[in-house]
């Protein structure tokens, strides 16, 4: 059994070390448009990485971090409009991605099987991409937690303290990029932003500091998916969707707890 | 050297002006209380000292320097204090952070001391370790006082320190300013403001009145009634 899962439990460990840094991240700069945003986008890079038949993380990569930059000049320089922009390049990327996918000849099942994932059939490639997105956004988070804790309660006092803010902002959503493109593989476009957005949900209610949330987060995220990839093993479901399910159960039990 | 020179400013936003014509300056270690009406411009004109905006035509000079040059050495007090509550941060968290600065990433052992003390000189030690979410309004804005003390600013500037805050508290608050040893900038819409040891008084409306310290008598002031003043002025000083 561990021969059949065993990568994919590997896998469902780095994606949740991901998921605790920039979910939580993402959760208290209030940036889950943002980041429905890149995932759903990122078919457009899946997209045209069929069409020209090149390494499909490469053409993702590049093509979410484009959109992570306009989203950057979206959320800094039109923030009154930003709600609407941000659907606009949600939209686009989709679009690009199913022309692309028109303009190939043939059937592309491999396209469909990135809207949902599969963790249980993950390969050594993505595994290597996973290490090395989770060593840059630990190294990341080492160096820049005070900054980030700051930009995330008040962005216009990083001006004050002569510290960039909006470059900070525009790493967040390059490091935010990077982890959604090693995940989509595994959990998919469309259920990327629940499971990224879950566990720090429910870390925030338990926790004081943000280090806490964190850490709270990825064990949380580690618990909902290798739970899941064990439930769909023997069940034989699609794990995604089993991962979501008890991790939205997760986030109602813990509503229980009052504030 | 001048703490602050402000010369022939003018903003506007898109195609509105909002401030026109702004002339005055303020020596080291001096309390200048900016008043004015609602949309008057006061924060805007904040926010140029700041250099968080580039004015539209005219300069400004801190400490002879540009705001951009010289923003470590201002510590500021923003005018809204309901940010992201639900973040998962302490009092101390944010008061720390006003420690930050360029090229520095880590809080040493200074720091933490220098929170602590200003903690304490803000009677808001006890909370020190509580989530912001679990604090009053008027304690969150202790809190960002703290925070832009902690940096040890030359110049401060405070947009409605005292709005959330209760008469007991608006006292504690306004002795404290009344007392720092640095230059001060207060916007307030509360008029009790200028019955302390104010040097400068402007009011903004668009325009900018300057009146020269220390005593203030508005009942007998007939340049304060020249432009449109905010109405309580108007009506109970100017007899208009
Ligand atoms: N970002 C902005 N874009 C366009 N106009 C703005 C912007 N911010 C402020 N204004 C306009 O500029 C004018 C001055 O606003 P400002 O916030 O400086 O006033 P204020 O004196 O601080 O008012 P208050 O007492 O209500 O805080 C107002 O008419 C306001 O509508
Ligand atoms: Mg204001």
């Amino acid at each position: 059994m561990w021969d059949l899962i065993g990568n994919s439990v590997y896998a469902g460990i780095l994606i949740s070390i991901a998921i605790g840094i920039i979910g939580s991240l993402i959760v208290i700069n209030k940036a889950t448009a943002i980041t429905g945003s890149i995932a759903h986008g990122s078919f457009g890079g899946i997209g045209i990485g069929i069409f020209l038949g090149v390494n499909i993380l490469l053409s993702t990569t590049l093509f979410t971090l484009v959109l992570a930059l306009l989203l950057a000049v979206i959320t800094i320089y039109y923030k009154h409009r930003s709600d609407s922009l941000i659907g606009v390049i949600w939209a686009l990327g989709m679009s690009v991605g199913i022309i692309f996918l028109n303009l190939t000849p043939g059937y592309n099942a491999d396209a469909l099987s990135y809207l949902f994932g599969n963790i249980l059939l993950i390969e050594n490639g993505d595994i290597f991409m996973m290490v090395g997105v989770d060593l840059l956004l630990l190294i990341s988070i080492i160096i820049l937690y005070n900054r980030f804790l700051a930009m995330s309660y008040d962005i216009d006092f990083l001006k004050v303290r002569g510290i960039n803010g909006s470059l900070l902002y525009t790493y967040f959503l390059i490091l935010t990029s990077l982890t959604v493109v090693m995940s989509v593989r595994a959990i998919g476009i469309i259920l990327i932003l629940a499971l990224f957005t879950i566990p720090p949900l429910i870390a925030e209610k338990f926790t004081r500091k943000f280090y806490q949330m964190m850490i709270l987060s990825s064990v949380l995220s580690a618990v909902f998916i290798i739970g899941g990839i064990l439930i769909s093993y023997f069940y034989d479901l699609a794990p995604t969707p089993v991962i979501v399910i008890l991790a939205a159960a997760g986030l109602f039990l813990s509503m229980l707890k009052k504030d | 050297m001048k703490a602050l020179e402000i010369k022939n400013l003018y903003f506007r936003y898109d195609k509105e002006t909002v401030l026109e014509n702004i002339n005055f300056s303020l020596e080291d270690k001096k309390f200048m209380a900016i008043i004015g009406p609602n949309g008057g411009g006061k924060t805007t004109l904040l926010k140029l000292i700041l250099g968080f905006l580039k004015p539209y035509k005219g300069e400004i000079k801190i400490y002879g320097k540009s705001p951009q040059e010289i923003s470590e050495l201002i510590g500021y007090v923003p005018q809204h204090t309901n940010f992201s509550l639900d973040i998962p941060i302490t009092v101390f968290d944010i008061v720390l952070q006003g420690r930050l600065k360029k090229g520095k990433f880590f809080y040493d052992k200074l720091d933490r001391e220098k929170a602590e003390e200003v903690l304490k000189t803000l009677k808001i030690e006890k909370f020190k370790n509580r989530k912001i979410k679990d604090l009053s309004g008027g304690q969150r804005q202790k809190v960002l006082i703290a925070r832009a003390l902690v940096s040890e600013p030359k110049i401060i500037v405070m947009d409605e320190p005292t709005s959330a805050i209760d008469p007991t508290g608006q006292k504690e608050i306004l002795d404290l300013i009344e007392n720092l040893d640095i230059t001060r900038i207060v916007v307030s819409h509360d008029i009790k403001i200028l019955l302390r040891k104010v040097d400068k008084i402007a009011f903004i409306n668009k325009k900018a009145v300057i009146h020269e310290g220390p005593k203030l008598n508005i009942p007998n002031d007939k340049h304060f009634c020249e432009i449109e003043l905010i109405e309580f002025l108007k009506d109970e000083s100017c007899g208009i």
